[in-house]
């Protein structure tokens, strides 16, 4: 019964963070798999989005706590307006960064998506006023706490978890199946066709860059909520970026159920990598981490030559508004 | 008597005025279609590092033509097009459509004046079907205003139905009706020339400027291509402005045909005076018909 209970409590854990996953890919899904834009720069707006939540959520420190934990600012407001925050605030850095490079070829906007994350992640680590440089925020308050026991709150999250994803997903179809998917696919078909069929190619790519970047504002802020703690060590490139493209790779670029399918298979694999090195001997196991990165390198390697269009792949006809 | 005469007169005249004055509208109305201008190419220029593609080249076409424009490789046919629908933008000179300046305008704005092109290699959506392809001509969809998706669902479902329809009508014109669910990439090379035509339709153009619309279809496609195209601008009154090389198409279907050569105009007329012309079979048709 107890080993049952641990079981269930792990398989939430592992489902929550397969759920964020979810969202982030959905983010991504409509930049590359509907529009094509080459946005490998992820883990920017994961970490603007979990900071932006953070610092809306969180009191800011007094007395002696302010002396050990600096931050800009401390709104202390409820987990909702930290979610929305999160995706304003990525919105307004994606149309910042789609006014320079959106006008160029794709392979641009990926270098400088790449390097902005960076940057991003460099200066919360080194401006200590921003958000407590690289010892990060604590304490971040989760939401309906006051439900349950604190031991079975995953439960809870879970649910909220669910919930996001499921309105992102139905908020993003509806808007796929009607002329404005048409519009972004037409785009990653063939740009110059579709301008010359009417379409402002800048002002579509640039909406699909922003509601993409906004969604994974809100990850962002759902994974902060999640672990409550945040430093910028954990916006790396590949917990940030490589293994949800890896996610949408499997699971079908151009399928919004493809992305959630994948977020779920891979974080499933991922995790269970884990559980293999973890019996191997203890002088191997330090090692271990590289050969869990090589595993996913190597099945994004078999995905892109056995079946590119991933598990689910891309539907045929993308307005499905009329039969 | 003066009286009378001058009454019945007035009468015949009376009677028969109205049809005489239809006719003469008619005629009036005919001739003015054929000699407005529509479209303007005046000394535009546009040079690629060194090379002068298109020299201060000036052309006209007028309502209701099916223009042709020919010329030898490398005259600045396509360079043209590319600046009249905005991909280029020309050096100097200047283009009008129906009396607006149009030169500068990106080729999203070209299209909301109602002005279509097709491409000589032609560029259909590969991975969106053949109806798709047509449904996304269409300006002015409110479905392709995000929060419109969301806030007014009806609207985006009724205006998307009639796009709908409006596209089975145009594909049953051109015969591809079968192949609505097919991916455009996969059909055949002339397929795919009609499927342009379809998308041009699909716009509603005034003007619509095919680069070689007739380039490597067979010969039935062809006939197919210029039956649809002789209809569209006779019954519809699109005008078209056609590159091509093929000499029997352009010989049979247009009128007047404008010579290009090395950037600019070098002659213009019908079929005849073009075959005719020496210059033009200096130019272009390599003087093996002297």
């Amino acid at each position: 019964m107890e080993e049952l209970a641990r079981i269930s409590a792990y398989l939430v854990s592992l489902a929550i963070m397969a759920g964020i996953y979810s969202v982030f890919c959905l983010g991504l899904n409509i930049q590359w798999g509907y529009t094509g834009l080459f946005n490998i720069g992820i883990a920017g707006f994961f970490c603007i989005g979990a900071y932006t939540s953070a610092l809306i959520t969180t009191p800011k420190p007094t007395g002696v706590y302010a002396r050990y934990v600096h931050q800009l600012f401390g709104l202390d407001m409820p987990f909702i307006v930290g979610l929305i925050g999160a995706a304003i605030v990525c919105g307004i850095v994606a149309y910042l960064i789609g006014i320079p490079t959106l006008r160029l070829r794709e392979d641009y906007l990926a270098i400088a998506t790449l390097g902005i994350a960076e940057t991003i992640r460099l200066i919360f680590n080194n401006e200590q006023w921003l958000a407590n440089g690289p010892r990060g925020l604590m304490g971040l308050p989760q939401p309906l706490s006051w439900l349950v026991d604190p031991k079975h709150y995953n439960y809870v999250y879970l649910a909220i978890v669910l919930t996001v994803v499921l309105i992102i997903y139905l908020l993003i179809e509806r808007a796929i199946r009607s002329p404005w998917g048409r519009v972004l696919r037409a785009i990653r078909e063939d740009e110059i066709s579709a301008a010359m069929s009417g379409k402002d190619i800048f002002k579509f790519k640039m909406q699909a860059l922003v509601l993409g970047s906004m969604i994974m504002g809100i990850g962002g802020a759902l994974y902060a909520h999640y672990t409550r703690a945040i430093s910028p060590s954990v916006f790396t490139p590949l917990y940030g970026t490589f293994i949800i493209w890896v996610m949408l790779m499997a699971g079908g670029s151009g399928n919004n159920k493809g992305a959630i399918l994948g977020a779920f298979v891979v974080w499933g694999i991922w995790i269970g990598t884990k559980f293999m090195t973890d019996m191997l001997p203890y002088t191997l196991k330090a090692r271990a981490p590289y050969i869990r990165f090589l595993f996913i390198g190597i099945l994004l390697e078999i995905i892109l030559i056995y079946r590119p269009q991933g598990l689910l792949g891309e539907e045929k006809r993308v307005s499905k508004l009329v039969e | 008597m003066y009286f009378s005469v001058d009454r019945t007169e007035d009468f015949e005249v009376r009677g028969e005025r109205p049809s005489v004055e239809v006719m003469d509208m008619n005629k009036l109305e005919k001739g003015n279609n054929q000699n407005s201008i529509m479209l303007k190419v005046d000394k535009v220029a546009k040079s690629f590092g060194g090379l002068k593609a298109v020299d201060e080249c000036c052309l006209e076409v007028r309502q209701g033509t099916i223009t042709g424009l020919i010329g030898p490789n490398g005259a600045g046919k396509t360079t043209l097009f590319n600046i009249i629908t905005g991909h280029y933008k020309p050096d100097k000179g200047e283009i009008y459509f129906e009396g607006e300046p149009i030169h500068g305008l990106a080729p999203h704005q070209i299209f909301s004046k109602k002005i279509y092109r097709t491409f000589q290699i032609t560029r259909e959506f590969a991975q969106m079907t053949v109806l798709e392809n047509l449904m996304l001509v269409p300006g002015g969809q409110i479905g392709e205003k995000i929060w419109n998706t969301w806030l007014r669902p009806f609207a985006v479902k009724a205006q998307e139905k009639e796009i709908r329809d409006k596209a089975l009508e145009v594909l049953e014109f051109v015969e591809l009706i079968h192949l609505k669910d097919e991916y455009a990439g996969s059909l055949s090379g002339g397929q795919k020339k009609l499927l342009e035509l379809a998308r041009s339709m699909m716009a509603d153009p005034k003007i619509v400027l095919l680069d070689e619309p007739g380039a490597g279809i067979n010969p039935t496609l062809m006939r197919k291509l210029m039956d649809n195209i002789q209809t569209l601008c006779h019954e519809k009154g699109i005008t078209f402005l056609l590159i091509e090389h093929d000499m029997d198409l352009v010989m049979n279907l247009c009128e007047p045909i404008i010579v290009m050569s090395e950037g600019k105009k070098l002659a213009e007329g019908c079929a005849d005076e073009i075959k005719s012309d020496p210059r033009v079979l200096e130019a272009y048709l390599g003087g093996q018909y002297r």
